[in-house]
């Protein structure tokens, strides 16, 4: 690492890693839930389970991002952050407001919109929190000796990320007007700028590991996430074909939304191209590994897969069936899992001065969550295809198809099983690494 | 070949004219003549139901317009298809619910509080889906064709 404050991100990434493991808990306890073993339904009731799943996905992600943010800004600005302490504060308010929530979705203390299940209280201390980080990374960039097209393509996703959390919180007596606005946040996030926040990380990690001009790579960043907008604005459109307004978005989000694949595709041609073209061999494969992983796993989950249920004429039969989990599981997994996986691969030897750069559990980890996660993603497909023939085109009654559908999640078990495998070796490499140390400053990368 | 400066332009011209374009669908598919939401028949009623179907996070299981967990069955319609006096039987009942063995948390709701549920209920399976409800419920179909 080059600046001391940079040591902050590892924290955020420890913290990371902790709510990963309890996201895949409580992931487990709905998989068991499916094959009816609900032993645990008096403490965890499935609306639990996957509220915690789901905002904890969110929380661990978002926890990546800002220590992305942490690590990558001071280097890019080059400038110290404003004030690690105030970082500090940042953590440890976002931690509390997490571990509120969580321990308030088991005592009916939510909010029951999906995806933003917190309570409107904790809404207004996560903005708190959003604002400081905020002000500490645009006031290092402004401060900072240079802006590159990678730290402003950053900031300007997480800024955007926190500008659209705003329309979440308008209360509305319809429920057609609370999930249009709903919908506002949870697709212009994940469909919008979070790819933006991804885009970033993406060039910074093509820039460090390929050693390919920085020009060319933020040109093609700038076309990039100019298609992720060109597509993904008027994409949204594919969540409102059957909530009840008007048919307009049947023609739109069917247009925009099946473009929204181009951007992943570019995505996917700029990260191996860069690779190819790349003179620079940097030693640390793992983080390789992720960064290609996430380019190409993003493409096939969040790209291919959402095309296969986006036209209005499928999404008929699929809107509101396991078809979405399929999709959901590989999108979020690809696009935001692996690369926030791909920054902390890049940074941690550099923020801790260990370079366990090519460790056979490191590859095992990348192999086996992968495999796993496609697993899962194709039996929640299979299950869902299941779902819509046997529910929607024989009409047959929605828990007879359940139990049909139930071996599938046996499968899911299994290969959530190989997943979990895969994160578990994943995080002992975390751990081995250490913490970080001023020893480790100005050490070659 | 493509300057950095044409891929900036790119970048934002595209973000904003979508945008802008984004505004104004949402302005148009909520205006009056456009709305298909049913909103003219909510009342006090459907707000309270609306508030309750919140506070329990009953998307956590159910879905309702095609939105929610997929771990119980779809609610649009679900008057149409089990009646009214099913449903107010399963929000008042003390001990969980489940039939075919999948459990619903107990909510042992008050007859106000179920009516309240089934208002709202009523309500969501009055809006326009644009065909959707006639997919997503093929029993209710059966019975409306009856």
């Amino acid at each position: 690492m080059k600046y001391k404050s940079q040591k902050v991100a590892y924290w955020f990434f420890a913290f990371s890693m902790l709510l990963l493991i309890l996201q895949i808990t409580y992931g487990f306890v709905m998989g068991f839930a499916r094959i009816g073993m609900d032993g645990l339904h008096e403490f965890i009731p499935f609306n639990t389970a996957r509220a915690v799943h789901t905002n904890l996905l969110v929380v661990w992600l978002l926890s990546g991002f800002m220590g992305a943010a942490y690590y990558i800004i001071p280097e890019e600005a080059q400038n110290e952050l404003v004030s690690v302490k105030l970082a500090y504060v940042q953590l440890i308010s976002l931690a509390a407001v997490g571990v509120t929530a969580v321990i308030g979705y088991h005592f009916n203390y939510w909010e029951g919109r999906k995806f933003l299940e917190i309570p409107r209280p904790l809404d207004y201390l996560v903005v708190v929190n959003v604002l400081l980080f905020l002000g500490i990374i645009l006031l290092t960039l402004f401060k900072g000796k240079r802006r590159t097209t990678t730290a402003l393509v950053l900031s300007m996703g997480l800024l955007f990320a926190a500008l659209l959390y705003l329309p979440g919180m308008i209360p509305f007596d319809s429920q057609v007007l609370d999930s249009f606005f709903r919908w506002w946040v949870v697709h212009l996030w994940v469909e919008g700028v979070w790819e933006l926040i991804m885009g970033g990380i993406l060039s910074f990690l093509l820039i460090k590991l390929t050693g390919v001009d920085r020009e060319v790579i933020e040109k093609w960043l700038y076309v990039i996430v100019g298609l992720t907008f060109l597509s993904g604005v008027l994409g949204t459109g594919h969540h409102y074909y059957y909530i009840g307004v008007n048919k307009i978005w049947l023609i739109v989000g069917g247009i925009f939304s099946a473009l929204e694949p181009l951007a992943f595709l570019a995505m996917a041609l700029f990260a191996v191209n860069m690779y190819r073209k790349g003179e620079k061999k940097h030693p640390n494969k793992l983080a390789l590994y992720w960064t290609l992983g996430a380019a190409i796993v993003s493409f096939i989950g969040a790209g291919l897969l959402g095309f296969a249920h986006t036209l209005p004429q499928t999404n008929l039969y699929t809107h509101g069936t396991l078809v979405t989990a399929m999709h959901g599981h590989l999108a979020f997994w690809g696009a935001y899992g692996m690369i926030v996986l791909a920054i902390i691969s890049y940074s941690l030897p550099n923020l801790t001065g260990r370079k366990l750069y090519d460790s056979s559990r490191g590859r095992m980890a990348f192999w086996l969550a992968n495999i796993g996660m496609i697993g899962m993603t194709v039996a929640f497909g299979v299950a869902g295809v299941a779902q819509v023939y046997l529910e929607r085109k024989f009409g047959l009654d929605f828990m007879k198809v359940q139990k049909e559908i139930s071996i599938h999640f046996v499968v899911l078990i299994l290969c959530a099983t190989i997943f979990t495998t895969g994160v578990i070796l994943y995080i002992v490499d975390f751990y081995k690494h250490g913490t970080p140390t001023d020893e480790a400053l100005e050490s070659k990368e | 070949m493509l300057s950095k400066k044409q891929a900036r332009a790119f970048f934002l011209g595209g973000t904003l004219v979508t945008f802008l374009i984004f505004i104004g669908l949402t302005v148009y598919s909520l205006s009056e003549g456009n709305d298909q939401s049913n909103k003219e028949n909510l009342t006090a009623s459907v707000v309270r139901g609306k508030e309750i179907w919140e506070s329990n996070n009953c998307m956590g299981c159910h879905t309702l317009l095609g939105e929610g967990a997929y771990y119980a069955p779809e609610l649009t319609k679900v008057i149409d298809r089990r009646g009214e006096g099913y449903v107010k039987a399963i929000l008042m009942s003390p001990v969980p619910w489940q039939p075919n063995g999948r459990k619903m948390v107990a909510y042992g709701m008050s007859k106000n509080e179920a009516e309240d549920v089934v208002a709202f209920f009523k309500w969501i399976g009055k809006i326009d889906l644009n065909g959707f409800d006639r997919i997503v419920s093929p029993l209710a179909k059966k019975k409306i064709n009856n």
